[in-house]
């Protein structure tokens, strides 16, 4: 049988799209990690702009909303000295009866360079990848439940950054794993980058059966599934992604599964708190939590905008 | 300054670099910071500190944020500019190992005035090995070689900090 090849990679290897953190080796994450560090110094500059996307058209294709990660998207593109386009498609040719491909086929005669992409249906990212020109290059900025890479990648930067080597680490991604791109991202990233332990933590009705088999303890005890972790990530409880009745209430929720500042004692002293965002205060996690010392939450957003920039950047230096 | 031809002398990276330290000895003032183009130049600027006792400010530079070849060769791997004082009315002597087309000293430059607007760069570097392409000359070189466009002349360090040049035939790019 023919092996079928990563179609986020040249036949060199190289990234040409960024559709996922799983199938990245453990040499490819860390190069990414690695450009960012270049880029995180950028901000600190006289000039924060460097001209490797000069002349080059970035087009952030938002099927769905959002507000923090478009916004660190166009910076990014915009410190690479890209010209940047933002479409929201939602409320433009798609609601009048426009095929996908079709608006693809559209924005590349206008000679788009890369599409960043954000869309409720898991996979479009990866149908837009397969039918777009061959220069043009596809990252993934959120698709349905399945990835959200930079996301992914902006987490592994910062427990990198705060701690160091993952062969010793313990990190636990809690809360509503169900409807968890974020947590799929994080997971593959972790376990490709060697972490010694990936912890899955969270009710029953929010963590699919299957979990285990990603290489991750799972835990539905909160105080067990925390104790003793150096990382801890939350995740926001997505209240738009649920049919039916998974949960009692938000106020139970954050009862059984809400980080405390009680709570956060039981993992290591030195344990970092992050959070993807957008954060539902006294939901999954305390203000005190929050805003509290062992918060990264938002340098985590500051090194999104250089962990983008190195996506991007590499990305565009391949060839197809 | 010694003038050779290709393939005519075995370049002796650790006595070039003797040379080279008492030729920029002249160019240093009190004032003046050296700044190494990574990877080549900045080992040459952290062992010319310390061999000639320099207490001046130094850093290192890299041209990759800024190389007119990013589209086809990508970003390369390699350190990140370091520059721990006050460009802005600065006297820079960057340094780096050899000048070829130029291309890497256009790029530097860009990336020094991302930080601030000196008052004065001049460049010295070991090997002048001709073939430029962009309208760059260096204010000191050690040796000057002509070489033919085929090879590739590189600066290797080895683990005790000794110099040694490689000289190899590359594929057309």
């Amino acid at each position: 049988m023919q092996h079928k090849r990563n179609p986020q990679l040249n036949k060199n290897g190289e990234l040409i799209h960024l559709l996922s953190t799983e199938g990245l080796s453990k040499q490819l994450l860390t190069h990414i990690l690695d450009t960012a560090e270049n880029f995180v110094s950028v901000s600190d500059r006289e000039v924060k702009k460097v001209p490797l996307l000069r002349g080059k058209s970035v087009f952030n294709l938002f099927f769905e909303n959002s507000t923090r990660t478009r916004t660190t998207f166009e910076i990014a593109a915009k410190r690479l000295s890209a010209d940047v386009i933002n479409l929201d498609i939602a409320r433009s040719s798609t609601s009048k009866g426009e095929s996908l491909l079709d608006t693809i086929a559209n924005l590349s005669a206008m000679a788009a360079d890369i599409f960043v992409v954000r869309h409720s249906e898991s996979g479009a990212p990866y149908l837009i990848a397969q039918n777009t020109a061959p220069h043009v290059h596809v990252v993934n900025a959120g698709d349905g439940r399945h990835a959200h890479p930079t996301q992914g990648l902006l987490d592994m930067y910062t427990i990198r950054r705060y701690k160091g080597d993952f062969s010793n680490l313990c990190v636990a991604v809690v809360g509503d794993v169900l409807h968890s791109r974020v947590a799929r991202s994080d997971i593959h990233a972790l376990t490709t980058l060697g972490c010694a332990e990936v912890r899955v933590v969270g009710p029953k009705t929010l963590v699919p059966a299957d979990m285990a088999q990603m290489g991750v303890r799972v835990f539905n005890n909160f105080d067990e599934g925390i104790k003793d972790c150096d990382v801890v990530i939350m995740l926001r409880l997505q209240n738009e992604r649920m049919n039916g009745a998974l949960l009692p209430s938000s106020q139970e929720y954050f009862k059984g599964f809400g980080l405390t500042p009680q709570k956060l004692a039981l993992a290591k002293p030195d344990a970092i708190v992050m959070h993807p965002g957008p954060i539902n205060r006294g939901v999954e996690i305390d203000s005190a939590v929050v805003d509290g010392p062992q918060s990264v939450i938002l340098p985590q957003v500051t090194f999104g905008i250089a962990v983008r920039m190195a996506v991007m950047s590499i990305v565009a230096g391949n060839d197809a | 300054m010694s003038t050779v031809n290709q393939g005519q002398i075995e370049l002796d990276a650790e006595s070039i670099y003797k040379e080279f330290c008492a030729g920029i000895k002249p160019l240093i003032k009190p004032n003046t910071a050296l700044v190494g183009v990574i990877s080549g130049g900045a080992w040459l600027v952290k062992r010319a500190v310390q061999d000639l006792s320099l207490s001046s400010p130094f850093g290192v530079i890299s041209s990759g944020l800024h190389r007119d070849d990013f589209a086809h060769r990508g970003l390369s791997d390699g350190g990140q500019t370091k520059l721990p004082f006050q460009v802005d009315g600065a006297d820079i002597l960057l340094i780096d190992d050899v000048l070829y087309t130029g291309r890497t000293i256009r790029a530097v430059l860009n990336e020094l005035y991302d930080f601030g607007r000196p008052s004065s760069v001049r460049l010295a570097v070991l090997v002048d090995r001709g073939g430029r392409e962009l309208p760059v000359q260096s204010d000191y070189s050690a040796v000057r070689l002509s070489l033919a466009p085929g090879r590739k002349l590189t600066l290797e360090q080895d683990a005790g900090g000794r110099f040694n040049f490689s000289l190899e035939s590359k594929s057309a790019t």
